[in-house]
């Protein structure tokens, strides 16, 4: 009876969560896939059910190509998010003694944040630009006799941009699991004659890798689905994911854009699920 | 604000005796309502307040939403417009599929071409529009002189008049019911910073010469960007077109493989997409040849830097933009907003646009409101007599200066093609990703 009881208050208590996700993400993830299966022209999507919207984006090209391009970014920005934000993370939890330091500086990393995500990355392009501050002073010194013009429009700066934007969402997770790491631990290794570099490897990095985990996913899923940094950065001369699902919403191709978003959101859960395998980070949480 | 605003808007009304039949129509239908609510205090009146609270909301590409406009409404006609801007992209977007979302549609020809089969707008009855005569015969048989040639792509009157006041297709002729009232209009051309490039340019060729390598850019909005590229193919003699503005699919092929072999040999900077972005492109001189909007040309050289557009010899890329109604539209806000559209036509606005250097659909009316100078310059490409200034008031050209490719007649006479939609759209706006992503 009791059991029962309990079990129905269960349910009652899941029930305000389970009617937000499912009318916020369930119905419009539902409605997205059958979308992506209905035709489309100039000016109107055509009920329907054809797979050329996923025949056309799997068998062109233009689609492996972008894919590339976008786990490019995402490598290369997670790669430097995670050695930034390590090293950041580390810094903080090992060597800042007091706690009110740590929160001081903590909250210095997220002062960038306070203003606008375009602000952040449109404040790049005077900087970088041809005749820009940044082209000036290397030329003013005599480094360079000619302005370097890969800095601006160009991969580089798409991922200059990604790294500065996200390198807090690799900080944060890090710094919290390094955070809980037994100091006594880090004394055990060194009693036992680790070095530093041994320390850190057998003792920090396998204890973080929860951190590590959670801040990789946040990095890469905001790099995979990101359109305005790789629009603004690369001046439209590249394409991601993101850009062409922008792109195509733009001319009125939703259920191309729809199919395109499935594609993404696929590939995108494949890529959690296998860093998931690798970490359990449900010992985190 | 209201009580100070309306009263002139009133006496202005009636001073020019406003007698048309959608005024009757609508004072009727509101006099009606005003005797059942038992409020009779004489007629005019009740119209120009019921007309004050009407709002029309109306949304188009930011060239012609023009905050001054709505105020200007709001003195003259006594009801508020709101104005929204967005890109082209988004207009089309909003124009199909939030019908209810806004009461007048400031949307470019071709646009219309895509959105007005959808039935969300609906066609407007010429006979109420006393300025109908003055429209440029551009928007209603194509031709500028009786011996124009109609240029390549959609060509506004193409698609500016449908056969009947609840259809949709597009009528061979002109009719009574036209889908849009034109408002605006240009030329366009390549713009570039003679400063950076030293010598003459006289052709679409140059944007993909190697000289300027690194410092060329293009608009990235398909159904426009390919357009600029079929003018420099053509230029270059690699491909002749039947149609610029709807190109076989093994047209389009020939055009991007061009352009994507130019941009994998590193001939473009950046493609651009907002006004902005192509201002700041050449102010910053990382960008000396481009594609580029003539009011964008105007903002770059108001920061003091050198920037012409570029008359070609091949000719120039048009468009056109007009004003249509939502489908919704009935009763009082149906009549405030044919009188706004009449309104549009009767020169303030034109002369508006006038000076912001596009071009006003009734020229005639446009003339009453600028002065003898301002008309010479923008119009008939005579040298400035005086300082040429902004509508806001500052100083554009200064005395003696001449309008880039002169005249009117010059400019508008020498249009290639008008900005379109193909047939081949969705295998155009592929191979054009396909360039983006190359």
């Amino acid at each position: 009876m009791a059991a029962t009881e309990s079990k129905r208050s269960s349910y009652f208590m899941i029930t305000p969560m389970a009617l937000v996700f499912t009318v916020f993400l369930v119905v419009p993830l539902l409605t997205i896939i059958v979308v992506s299966f209905w035709d489309y022209d100039e000016y109107r999507i055509l009920p329907d059910f054809i797979f050329e919207n996923y025949r056309y984006l799997l068998g062109s090209p233009v689609t492996w190509k972008i894919y590339l391009n976008t786990f490019k970014y995402a490598a290369l920005t997670w790669l430097f998010t995670l050695l930034i934000g390590f090293t950041v993370a580390y810094f903080l939890a090992f060597h800042i003694r007091s706690l009110t330091w740590q929160i001081v500086l903590f909250m210095v990393c997220t002062i960038p944040f306070w203003t606008s995500n375009i602000i952040r990355m449109i404040s790049w392009i005077p900087f970088l630009g041809r005749n820009g501050l940044l082209n000036q002073a290397l030329m003013g010194m005599g480094l360079t006799d000619a302005p370097l013009e890969f800095l601006l429009f160009s991969d580089f700066a798409v991922i200059l941009a990604d790294v500065h934007l996200y390198t807090l969402f690799m900080v944060v997770p890090i710094f919290n699991s390094m955070m809980r790491i037994d100091r006594a631990l880090i004394e055990a290794a060194r009693d036992a004659g680790a070095g530093a570099w041994n320390t850190l490897r057998h003792v920090v990095i396998p204890l973080s890798k929860p951190g590590i985990a959670i801040g990789s996913i946040f990095v890469i899923t905001v790099v995979m689905g990101d359109f305005i940094t790789v629009r603004l950065m690369s001046g439209g001369q590249s394409a991601s994911v993101g850009l062409q699902i922008s792109n195509e919403i733009g001319l009125l191709q939703y259920p191309a854009a729809a199919a395109s978003a499935v594609v993404l959101l696929l590939t995108v859960l494949l890529i959690v699920a296998a860093l998931l395998r690798l970490v359990d980070i449900r010992k985190e949480l | 604000m209201t009580t100070e605003n309306t009263k002139p808007a009133k006496t202005a009304l009636i001073d020019k005796d406003v007698t048309r039949r959608g005024f009757v129509k609508g004072a009727a239908a509101t006099a009606g309502v005003a005797i059942g609510s038992g409020a009779i205090t004489g007629f005019p009146t009740i119209w120009a307040q019921n007309i004050k609270d009407v709002t029309l909301r109306q949304f188009g590409t930011g060239v012609s939403n023009i905050n001054a406009v709505a105020d200007k409404v709001k003195e003259d006609l006594g009801f508020t417009l709101q104005m929204t801007a967005l890109d082209s992209d988004a207009v089309a977007q909003r124009a199909v599929t939030q019908p209810n979302s806004f009461d007048i549609a400031d949307i470019e020809y071709w646009i219309c071409k895509k959105v007005f089969p959808s039935g969300t707008l609906q066609p407007m009855d010429t006979t109420k529009l006393s300025n109908y005569d003055k429209i440029t015969p551009i928007f209603i048989n194509g031709k500028l002189t009786p011996e124009s040639v109609i240029a390549q792509g959609t060509a506004p009157h193409t698609v500016g008049f449908v056969e009947s006041a609840d259809s949709v297709e597009f009528a061979a002729e002109p009719t009574q019911w036209m889908t849009l009232i034109p408002t605006i209009y240009n030329a366009d051309t390549l713009g570039i910073r003679p400063d950076l490039i030293g010598r003459p340019i006289s052709s679409w060729t140059e944007l993909l010469n190697p000289e300027f390598k690194g410092k060329a850019s293009i608009l990235n909005i398909p159904s426009i960007g390919i357009m600029d590229a079929a003018m420099v193919c053509e230029a270059m003699g690699e491909i002749t077109y039947g149609d610029k503005g709807n190109m076989t699919v093994e047209e389009i092929d020939k055009t991007m493989a061009i352009m994507i072999e130019a941009k994998q040999a590193g001939q473009f900077r950046a493609f651009w997409k907002s006004f902005d972005e192509s201002v700041n492109l050449m102010a910053s001189g990382e960008v000396v040849i481009q594609s580029m909007w003539s009011p964008a040309v105007a903002a770059v050289r108001s920061k003091g830097i050198d920037c012409i557009y570029q008359p070609l010899k091949e000719g120039s890329r048009a468009w056109g933009g007009g004003i249509g109604l939502a489908k919704h539209l009935s009763g009082l806000e149906l009549d405030a907003a044919y009188e706004y559209i009449d309104w549009y036509l009767s020169g303030w606005v034109g002369a508006y646009l006038n000076r912001q250097g596009y071009y006003s659909a009734a020229p005639s009316t446009a003339k009453n409101f600028m002065s003898e100078d301002e008309w010479g310059f923008w119009m008939e490409g005579k040298p400035a007599q005086g300082d040429i200034l902004s509508p806001d008031g500052n100083i554009m050209e200064k005395a003696g200066a001449v309008r880039d490719g002169g005249s009117f007649e010059a400019r508008m006479g020498s249009v290639a093609c008008w900005n379109s939609v193909m047939d081949e759209n969705r295998h155009m706006v592929r191979k054009w990703n396909e360039f983006i992503a190359a």
